[in-house]
């Protein structure tokens, strides 16, 4: 079975647990966006998918095989995060030789090309760059692996507006020439919403929600109106978060909404953007 | 790449470009590629024959998912407003614009008349009054 599974994954620091039993499947060819707030365990569950950190627990099974100690598997993905340094005195043209060594044909047209979009000096060394180069640097390695599973963890650190653009941009370009499975992590989730397919969404250590981003979006809403007529709407929902202003009052519903309850005329529905589905998602709950 | 091919070329990104998404809009954005295309066979930019932009390229543009592109496009062929030829692209029908003609003409009356008398009301703007506002729109 294509794909990458990941079967009862823990893992825990000392007492602590990072993550607690996941269980899903990222699929194959489709772009996800791998959501979570700062400590929530999306690094830690990359860094165990491939194999740079071990689970307390579980496993991680890539086509088929358990991804555990197996090159073949493993050779399959790629992960470009803020751990994959290069000596400082490299250059970056023999970083790509490097790479291919590992993983096997790399594409140097698209490399080389991206590089002259990125206006970025091949002949320069590593440790030269500056972070917004270094990370642009990585996503170029990365997209010119042959792996199908390409793990992107914060891509667009550093990146100005233009950069951010044209990373998406090459992104989706390369996405259509070869289809693979893109697993972005990122905090600019409004930026990246519109590339997504699947997405999945970590909260302290646990997935919360994992699914077709339109989907997802269907069933996340926002009723607002004055606080006793959508308090008495939404007493059987799902109800995220609360906003209140004035005499209006804003409930965040993911979820089914009830069919049968009565929708008084001065109460609206909306539907939210992923950003503000899963600010209402991730903010601790307060009770009032 | 000859000279016709490159005017082409232009005027294809030309036209994908003219396509205006809202990424934070409530709207799925499947149905907003499909309202973009469709606003676009309306306002005559394409008209009964022509090519529409591939996926690829509205998807390439706007760094859209291409799966997101092609579930708006298959929603306009089922709609028969664009046809799939195999191994070209997708081109305008040839009774397109007379189809959404026709469908926005129904939808005039749900969507903007019954609103309209709506927000009359809550104004306390007589019978009388909106036709003569009216009348006065068209006059300009």
């Amino acid at each position: 079975m294509k794909g990458i599974q990941i079967q009862g994954v823990e893992k825990s620091f000392s007492k602590r647990k990072i993550l607690q039993e996941l269980d899903f499947t990222f699929e194959a060819h489709k772009i996800y966006g791998l959501l979570g707030r700062n400590g929530a365990g999306k690094s830690t569950l990359l860094n165990i998918i491939t194999d740079r950190i071990f689970a307390t627990s579980g496993q991680v099974i890539v086509d088929g095989e358990v991804a555990k100690n197996n090159d073949a598997a493993l050779s399959k993905i790629y992960l470009s995060s803020e751990m994959n340094a290069y000596p400082a005195s490299i250059r970056l043209e023999k970083i790509f030789k490097m790479t291919e060594l590992f993983y096997g044909d790399f594409d140097y047209t698209l490399a080389n090309n991206l590089a002259k979009q990125f206006d970025l000096d091949l002949q320069q060394k590593f440790g030269k760059l500056s972070t917004g180069y270094r990370n642009i640097f990585k996503f170029i390695v990365a997209l010119g692996v042959p792996a199908e599973y390409i793990f992107l963890d914060e891509p667009t650190l550093g990146l100005d507006a233009n950069h951010r653009d044209l990373l998406y941009q090459s992104l989706s370009t390369s996405y259509i020439e070869r289809p693979r499975t893109f697993v972005i992590a990122t905090h600019l989730i409004g930026e990246v919403a519109s590339l997504l397919e699947r997405v999945v969404v970590i909260d302290q250590g646990q997935v919360i929600i994992n699914g077709d981003l339109e989907d997802v979006l269907e069933q996340s809403y926002l009723i607002s109106g004055p606080e006793k007529e959508v308090s008495e709407y939404t007493k059987n929902l799902n109800v995220i978060g609360k906003e209140r202003l004035g005499k209006i009052s804003s409930y965040y519903v993911y979820g089914k909404l009830d069919d049968e309850c009565f929708l008084p005329d001065v109460v609206t529905i909306e539907h939210l953007d992923l950003q503000q589905l899963f600010i209402h998602l991730t903010n601790p709950r307060k009770e009032q | 790449m000859t000279k016709l091919a490159m005017l082409n070329v232009a005027i294809d990104n030309y036209e994908v470009s003219r396509m205006q998404f809202n990424f934070n809009s409530s709207e799925p954005l499947y149905m907003q590629v499909a309202d973009q295309i469709r606003e676009a066979i309306f306002t005559r930019i394409y008209v009964a024959g022509d090519q529409i932009p591939s996926t690829t390229e509205i998807s390439r543009n706007y760094h859209i998912n291409p799966a997101t592109v092609l579930k708006g496009m298959n929603m306009l062929v089922s709609q028969n407003l664009i046809e799939k030829k195999r191994g070209i692209g997708m081109f305008v029908v040839y009774d397109a614009y007379q189809k959404i003609v026709d469908q926005r003409r129904n939808e005039f009356y749900q969507q903007r008349v019954i609103e309209l008398v709506k927000e009359a009301r809550r104004l306390n703007i007589s019978e009388d009054e909106l036709v003569k506002l009216i009348e006065r729109g068209f006059g300009q």
